[in-house]
């Protein structure tokens, strides 16, 4: 079993190689062939892998293999390791598994693309890396896989590069997620030098060994980490890159930006959380840091009209939910809602992908209406995704797990717990007003466009996928009231510590339940009324001044974007224009001007006259000669 | 011995002062002429009989009567001295004049305090023939083939040069 | 018999050889030039003799003939040069074959 690990990662970069070297000359079966079936492959060899651990879990929670040497210089000893526990698992299981069938939907929905080849072999590229960061056992191994999934993001979103918007803004991902990379990597240097070890299960029992809680180096370390997490996860301040990252394809959306990629923050936070736990002041940062994106980014989907926009905004706000989980340590609530947002998130996605194929690549959704009759399959997938979104009760899985996170800020023992629930509370009603905003505004109503194009047989098949999973896969892990499931966390708890409630607080549970099921639904009913009822209403209010006014400023994503261009970019491009001879040149032009000035003045003794030359003998021996006598 | 290893020098300094100043060609070289007799001189008083001989029979007696030759070849004549004399005006020594004496300067400064010379026995023939067929074989032979070298040089660089074009 | 010194008889070749060295600097008839070289080449011959009586070795004279070998060869091809120069340039004026300028 322990020997098949490494093919995990090992058959997407295959894939890769191959549709690399040779992917211009094969067919376009071959191509999907070659692409989805490496994560396909993948996908099965992580369900076997998954049974057998699941029977036969192994001693101490965790596989681990070891396959080669990278580097050992001094006392750094870092090795291309795998490390295979319950978190990595569920990891594993959501890449490969969302990953194939988002492939095999690509597979459908590019097939008209002249760049086929080069998406997948950049698609299988990505998946390979992802694997290598989940299974890394060392920080560096993680890094490698960070920024290899970093690479392909940017080479994803800027896929159809010819359009020069698209190039920006897969530079502009690139190059926000690069701040917090920058971070992540002084954080890990940081730690190297401090314990010695980058190997991240000696890394964390050293750390709790040496560290008490409250250290500063613990918590420098720790804020640093988050630095990168909320880089990759495109939560505050680093959140501007996500919405312009729709510019690439749909599938690519799908899987990078709401399934894997941006996850892999939460992944890291939730992996080092021994760390965490020895920085509780950071800890709590996480957490208000996942509540004010939350917040945040739900009231910019509310404002904006490009459908795969309200997505982004989306991702961002849930990712904050988790986040919001990892602060207050309900790690495994965390866990949780990834596991779960990756299904009805890439359901979102790709129903997404499949209404603007439909409509001809009309992405804002005043434009669209009343597709409920013409794309039904689509409608109805949707709706259980944007339900799930939205956390409808007892139906779907996004109840449970954000209901899970919701009971963690409750039940937690911080003071700022209650202000995170509250947070939560409140995003989960933007939400649920956003996402059936969403749902009306695009599938009822007047129809405003006609469908040109229905999904084919392989895009419904995943739609359908992916729905039952949005609604079943919730029932992993219920509330005490509910039934008290607990097969989720139980089997994480081997590898992340999952805190029970004290007895006092489990009594308010059912009220803290309560509570939240009154909210998602007021949020539909709310959503109803305005989107679907009293337009007009609507209309109003987002006509009058202030409506206006505060809509620009949700539109524009709390105007993140124009305070970095003033801070930021206004005064390196001012001192770019002023160093426009470029100051450090005139240094190297020295260089190069004496050694010209020089050559003028050498060239005069070369004067082709013959008794010059025997003179200049007749001197230099005279010279040399006095050297030597000199003494 | 001593005076007449000073007046041999000196002789040997003068002419070969006058050769190097001389406007006429021949009359330098045969200045030079004198200079190299003077030196064969200094040789045999230095007890060195066999390269006294090889001074004049090769040196004085081969060398220059080639430079002789050369000079009836160019057929410089009168206008030769002419020039010779238009190019070297009095100033024209400054220079190399100070070189020159700043050279001589500096081996003057190192050259005494040497100790004295004059050994028993003069060095006659067969040690030297002894020495060049002995440790020094190779330079001999090398010195063979360099004058083969020379002799093949100066053939081919004094042709007349072909009637028609070669190439 | 009292011993010249050694002194003395080095210091002889050194202003032989200056003067050549003085002619070979001044001259601009090539001729003289290669003149002012034979002279500077018996120079450095007469010194080795003069080391070799010093020292009482056949060395000096062996290297004398050496030199002269030498210098018989670059006589022989020197004037050829020569020759071959006045039929070209129509002069011996050292400065007519200057056109390697820097």
């Amino acid at each position: 079993m322990t020997d098949l690990l490494w093919v995990i990662p090992a058959l997407p970069f295959l894939g890769f190689l191959v549709l690399v070297f040779a992917g211009s000359r094969l067919s376009t079966s071959a191509v999907a062939a070659v692409g989805v079936g490496s994560v396909g492959l993948s996908a099965v060899l992580t369900l076997v892998l998954g049974a057998g651990f699941l029977s036969s879990p192994p001693p101490d929670g965790a596989l681990r293999v070891t396959i080669a040497e990278w580097m050992s210089a001094g006392g750094f000893d870092v090795r291309f390791g795998l490390y295979l526990d319950a978190l990595a698992m569920v990891m594993l299981f959501v890449v490969t598994f969302v990953g194939s069938w988002i492939h095999l939907y690509a597979s459908e929905y590019m097939r008209t693309d002249p760049g086929y080849a080069r998406f997948f072999a950049y698609m299988n590229l990505f998946v390979a890396a992802m694997l290598v960061l989940v299974l890394a056992d060392s920080l560096p191994l993680l890094f490698l896989g960070w920024e290899g999934v970093g690479v392909c993001s940017y080479l994803l979103i800027g896929f159809w590069y010819q359009d020069d918007a698209n190039a920006r803004a897969a530079v502009k991902a690139f190059q926000v997620t690069r701040v917090g990379d920058a971070a992540m990597a002084v954080g890990l240097l940081l730690l190297f030098a401090h314990l010695g070890t980058l190997d991240i299960q000696p890394l964390l029992a050293a750390a709790t060994a040496e560290w008490e809680i409250g250290t500063v180096a613990a918590s420098i370390a720790a804020l640093l980490l988050l630095g990168g997490a909320v880089g990759k996860s495109a939560q505050l301040p680093l959140q501007t890159w996500l919405p312009d990252a729709m510019a690439g394809p749909t599938p690519v959306s799908a899987l990078i930006h709401a399934a894997t990629m941006v996850t892999a923050g939460v992944y890291l936070i939730a992996r080092m959380h021994p760390l965490f736990l020895l920085a509780p002041e950071v800890q709590v940062l996480v957490g208000i840091v996942g509540a004010l994106t939350l917040l945040i980014a739900g009231f910019s989907a509310l404002a904006q009209t490009d459908l795969k926009r309200i997505l982004a905004y989306s991702t961002i706000s849930q990712i904050g939910y988790m986040f919001v989980a990892l602060g207050v340590g309900s790690w495994h609530a965390a866990i949780f809602h990834l596991f779960t947002h990756a299904f009805f998130k890439a359901l979102l996605f790709l129903g997404a992908g499949a209404i603007i194929n439909a409509v001809h690549h009309e992405q804002n959704i005043h434009r669209m209406g009343g597709l409920r009759t013409e794309l039904p399959l689509v409608f109805w997938t949707f709706l259980i995704g944007g339900a799930s979104l939205a956390g409808l009760p007892l139906v779907t899985a996004g109840f449970f797990s954000k209901d899970l996170i919701l009971w963690g800020a409750f039940s937690a023992p911080i003071p700022a717990g209650n202000v995170l629930w509250a947070a939560g509370l409140l995003g989960s009603f933007l939400t649920g007003l956003y996402t059936f905003r969403m749902i009306f505004v695009v599938f009822f109503g007047a129809a405003h466009g006609h469908v040109h194009e229905r999904p084919g047989v392989r895009m419904r098949t995943t739609l359908l996928v992916l729905a039952a999973f949005a609604v079943v896969a919730g029932y992993l892990e219920t509330p005490h009231l509910l039934g008290h499931i607990t097969v989720f966390s139980h089997f994480l708890a081997s590898a992340v510590p999952v805190v029970e409630a004290s007895e006092a607080v489990l009594a308010s549970e059912p009220l803290a339940l309560a509570v939240a099921v009154m909210v998602s639904l007021a949020a539909l009913a709310a959503a109803w009324f305005l989107f679907l009822e009293r337009r007009a209403l609507a209309d109003a209010i987002a006509e009058s001044g202030v409506g206006r006014a505060v809509g620009r400023f949700w539109l524009s994503g709390f105007g993140f974007d124009r305070l970095y261009h003033w801070l930021f970019v206004a005064p390196f491009t001012v001192l770019a224009e002023r160093n426009r001879s470029d100051v450090v040149d005139v240094l190297y032009g020295a260089i190069a001007a004496i050694s010209r000035g020089l050559h003028y003045v050498l060239r005069t003794s070369q004067t082709g006259r013959l008794r010059w030359y025997a003179a200049s003998v007749g001197v230099g021996a005279v010279i040399l000669l006095m050297l030597l006598i000199r003494p | 011995m001593v005076t007449a290893f000073y007046i041999a020098s000196a002789m040997a300094i003068v002419s070969t002062a006058l050769a190097v100043s001389r406007t006429n060609a021949v009359h330098a070289l045969l200045y030079l002429v004198l200079s190299l007799i003077s030196v064969a001189v200094l040789f045999l008083l230095l007890g060195a009989p066999f390269v006294a001989a090889l001074e004049i029979i090769v040196y004085a007696g081969a060398i220059m009567v080639l430079f002789v030759f050369v000079v009836m070849l160019l057929n410089l004549g009168r206008a030769g001295e002419q020039q010779e004399r238009r190019w070297m005006p009095p100033r024209a020594w400054i220079g190399p004049a100070l070189i020159g004496a700043a050279l001589l300067a500096e081996l003057a400064y190192v050259l005494p305090g040497l100790p004295a010379l004059g050994q028993e026995g003069a060095m006659a023939v067969k040690p030297v023939a002894i020495a060049m067929y002995g440790p020094y074989l190779l330079g001999v032979e090398a010195a063979a083939l360099l004058l083969l070298a020379g002799m093949v040089g100066a053939y081919h660089l004094g042709r007349e040069p072909d009637k028609e074009a070669r190439r | 018999m009292t011993a010249v010194p050694i002194g003395h008889a080095l210091l002889v070749a050194g202003v032989l050889f200056s003067l050549g060295l003085t002619g070979l600097i001044v001259r601009r008839n090539l001729l003289f030039m290669l003149l002012s070289i034979e002279v500077m080449l018996n120079a450095a011959g007469l010194a080795f003799v003069v080391a070799g009586s010093a020292w009482g070795q056949p060395d000096g004279q062996v290297m004398f003939v050496f030199i002269l070998t030498t210098a018989a060869a670059e006589v022989a091809v020197g004037l050829a040069l020569l020759l071959l120069m006045n039929r070209r340039f129509d002069t011996l004026d050292t400065a007519a074959a200057s056109s390697m300028r820097g």
